[in-house]
């Protein structure tokens, strides 16, 4: 029985948002076993196509075909019903609950944890996608997490299985177990509705894709007979930029020193730091790879002062820093980009002028106290013209900037007080391409001015393209810097895993005496 | 010397009974992330309602609970419109509703203030009654203590054991995920609230027509704050809050006994002392901060709009 009709067909679907178009005649179908990619930047209207299949939006135009017959799906159970299982790019899992718990939660059965239990373990062993039903989720990996989202739709018998940037979070090695398992499903016959930006993956892994840009579907392909070149082409409408990192030629000398920092995380879901020991150079950028949660909050907290730690833990230009204060610490040239742009990099509601007064009040904005407004709209106007940021002038308010915008717009200001180490935390997450290859660039030219740079970022790609040297943070612990021509995305992935510790020991030598 | 003790601990089992009522009612209602700090605004609305009702219909503490119920889970419908429909600030709504609380017990109850009640007879369990010491201390007390029993075994098994007990711990971790899988998260947190607010007017009610059986303007004195008190202090686990609730009951009465046998220590001290041990012993139990964090529903507090 060869099929016929798809599994899933959307005709001509729209969405209005008071402000903007989020899809406008959106058609796509799918065939029962086929991986389908949706290929778009951040901002296309690929979410709010995924949601308005899963009955978490509703269109306003358009049609929706399941096997054949018109459906109107109007919620999310009811999606789950007819066999559409979503995987979320943002986990919806609860962590103080166990793995069976989580799964118990959305199956539309009675309600007996052993059994289920028993069945978690059975689907998850057979799909090669291990898990332990009664651990708690927060003391899973990120990886393991995924698992159970994916084990969660599958034990709903999916007929589509619908991953959003799946994989964002997992080493290279994950991907391609996850690719594993989603080929072998596509063998069993169930489609999958594939969503990412990142070129290679969707290359390697799926039958068909369709690109969307501002909302409409620019094109459709066959990912095999493309390039990532012309992929990226028909996603973002030019060229993929390309950065360009020239050698530094100024002075080399050490800026930012942490020897043998260790740090006790008092957050139950925190990690604790054991042991790290970095150097970064003027002219510099040391990228520090791992997945988010081994480490990377407790040791952004240390650097920036956050969390003051032993005295002589944290030099900066030769000076013991670690017992100083944030502001101290900026007092003396270090200063600190977050993840989080909105909350702790910008207050949201405040314009971007008061926005800049937030830590450049250094330069010259105070007399006697007193805030020049003036001079911080002067300020906050300069950084606007030098790093390209598209907002309404000074005076919008910080959420009303696009995510690239406003990044540009707080790395821009950190620039400008001159300093002497920047510290920056996943610095494209979330921006679009042009916005992410403009903050690369503008990071290399900052460290070629024999600045020192230390980021730390989960996309692996972006830390191989600016880094000069990279090391991993794993389980709190930090591997030896290494060049980055000495190393690539395979190694760096095992040492995600943790993987270090194991090959640096001479563990050899004992076995053979036993 | 111990057959002495036995009327203390009974005593104390019936001074605890109405904080296990509105402890557990706050309990649920903040498994799911709502902190309502009306506690003592409900029971007040619940007891004079309660009492009203008794001293009208004159069934006594047969109408008085259930109007007690009713009048608490309403008066918890107006906190949660404002705090869940319209996301308003929980700790200041809760606060409000204490106030809106007072005021109005004290303005029905101006008619009742030199009414009294009959009160409600021990109900003497047969059988269970005869086991030695335990016997009288738990199975010789009034109805409404045998369901303060019930309500108890019935919660702690909901919220171990049945998928609406995950569900309502789900809601209090991550509304946001709860919602993504298609929970109806304010409909949820709706239901617990208005739970809470009917075991507290139930508290309520216990008080004013079967434990203290006259109308006492403010009568609750601050019971609805040391079962908000209890719950953090309790770890959101209703185990540790029945005890909790038993140590305020046997200070309570230990209390009483003191000022009975003329120590000489001012009365105003005295009747503060079940408060403040409560309160102390259940900081020192607690201090483990890590246990504090693991069993916090995440959301504790925080408004949900899907």
């Amino acid at each position: 029985m060869t099929p016929t009709e798809p599994r899933l067909a959307l005709l001509h679907i729209t969405k209005r948002y008071p402000s903007v178009v989020a899809n406008a005649d959106v058609s796509i179908s799918v065939m029962p076993g086929e991986i389908h990619a949706i290929l778009g930047e951040n901002g296309a209207g690929k979410s709010t196509l995924m949601k308005i299949i899963y009955g978490a939006v509703k269109a306003d135009e358009g049609e929706m075909m399941w096997d054949g017959r018109q459906v109107s799906i109007a919620n999310p159970a009811q999606a789950r019903k007819l066999g559409i299982g979503m995987v979320f790019q943002h986990f919806s899992l609860f962590e103080t609950l166990s793995v069976v718990e989580n799964i118990a939660l959305v199956l539309d059965e009675p309600f007996d944890l052993a059994a289920l239990a028993v069945r978690v373990k059975e689907v998850s062993e057979r799909y090669g996608l291990p898990l332990d039903p009664y651990r708690s989720v927060h003391s899973l990996s990120v990886g393991e997490r995924q698992r159970v989202e994916i084990v969660r739709c599958l034990l709903q018998d999916p007929k589509l299985l619908i991953l959003d940037e799946p994989t964002s979070v997992l080493t290279p090695q994950a991907v391609q177990k996850l690719f594993e398992t989603l080929r072998r499903l596509s063998a069993e016959g169930v489609s999958i509705l594939y969503i990412s930006h990142k070129l290679h993956e969707i290359k390697s892994l799926c039958d068909s894709a369709t690109i969307m840009r501002g909302g409409k579907v620019t094109g459709t392909a066959i990912p095999r007979d493309e390039t990532p070149a012309s992929l990226a082409r028909m996603m973002i409408g030019r060229e993929l930029p390309v950065c360009e990192a020239p050698a530094y030629t100024g002075q080399v000398k050490p800026v930012l020193e942490v020897d043998r920092l260790s740090l006790v995380s008092d957050d139950p879901f925190g990690t604790s730091l054991a042991n790290i020991s970095l150097t970064v150079h003027a002219g510099e950028i040391l990228g520090i790879a791992g997945i988010s949660g081994n480490g990377q909050a407790e040791l952004l907290a240390a650097l920036s002062g956050e969390q003051t730690v032993d005295r002589e833990a944290i030099w900066l230009a030769g000076e013991a820093v670690g017992h100083l204060d944030a502001g101290q610490r900026r007092a003396k040239g270090l200063v600190f980009v977050p993840e989080e742009r909105l909350g702790r990099g910008a207050v949201p509601s405040l314009s971007l002028s008061r926005n800049a007064l937030l830590t450049a009040h250094r330069q010259g904005m105070k007399r006697w106290g007193l805030v020049s407004y003036q001079k911080a709209k002067d300020f906050a106007e300069q950084c606007i013209a030098r790093f390209d940021v598209r907002c309404g002038g000074p005076g919008a308010a910080a959420r009303s900037l696009s995510g690239g915008n406003l990044q540009k717009f707080i790395v821009g200001r950190e620039i400008m007080l001159a300093p002497k180490l920047m510290i920056v935390a996943q610095p494209t997450w979330g921006v679009d391409v042009g916005a992410a290859a403009f903050l690369r660039q503008t990071l290399l030219d900052l460290s070629r001015t024999g600045v020192a740079i230390l980021v730390i970022s989960e996309e692996l790609e972006e830390l191989f393209e600016i880094s000069d040297n990279i090391a991993v943070l794993a389980a709190g612990k930090l591997s030896a810097a290494q060049p980055k021509a000495a190393t690539n995305a395979e190694s760096v992935g095992l040492q995600m895993s943790g993987l270090f510790n194991e090959t640096a020991q001479p563990t050899e030598s004992s076995h053979a005496s036993a | 010397m111990i057959e002495s003790l036995i009327p203390v601990l009974a005593g104390a089992i019936a001074a605890a009974t109405p904080l296990i009522f509105a402890g557990l009612g706050e309990l649920v209602a903040e498994r799911t992330g709502v902190i309502n700090l009306g506690v003592e605004g409900m029971m007040l609305t619940g007891a004079i309602a309660g009492f009203a009702l008794a001293a009208e219909t004159g069934y006594g503490a047969a109408a008085g609970l259930p109007a007690g119920a009713l009048a608490g889970a309403a008066t918890a419908l107006i906190f949660a419109f404002f705090a869940l429909s319209l996301a308003a600030n929980q700790a200041a709504c809760g606060l409000a509703l204490t106030i809106f609380g007072i005021g109005l017990s004290a303005f029905i109850g101006q008619h009742y203030v030199s009414y009294s009640l009959p009160g409600l007879q021990p109900l003497v369990i047969p059988l269970l009654s005869d086991i030695p010491l335990l016997g009288p201390i738990l199975f010789k007390q009034d109805a409404v203590v045998y369901l303060s029993f019930i309500t108890f075994a019935v919660v702690a098994w909901t919220l171990a054991r049945t998928r609406l007990g995950l569900l309502l711990k789900a809601v209090g971790e991550s509304p946001e995920s709860a919602h993504a899988i298609g929970y109806p998260v304010l409909g949820i947190r709706y239901g617990a609230v208005a739970f809470g607010g009917a075991m507290a007017g139930i508290a309520g009610a216990y008080l004013s027509t079967v434990y203290t059986p006259l109308w006492v303007q403010n009568m609750s004195a601050g019971r609805g704050w040391i079962a908000v008190a209890l719950v953090v202090f309790a770890t959101w686990k209703p185990l540790r809050l029945l005890l909790g609730a038993y140590l305020f009951g046997a200070v309570t009465i230990l209390q009483f006994h003191a000022q009975g046998l003329g120590i000489d220590v001012p009365v105003q001290f005295l009747a503060a002392l079940p408060y403040a041990a409560t309160i102390v012993v259940l900081v020192v139990i607690s201090r483990d901060r890590r246990l504090l964090q693991l069993n916090l529903p995440a959301s504790l507090g925080k408004p949900f709009l899907p």
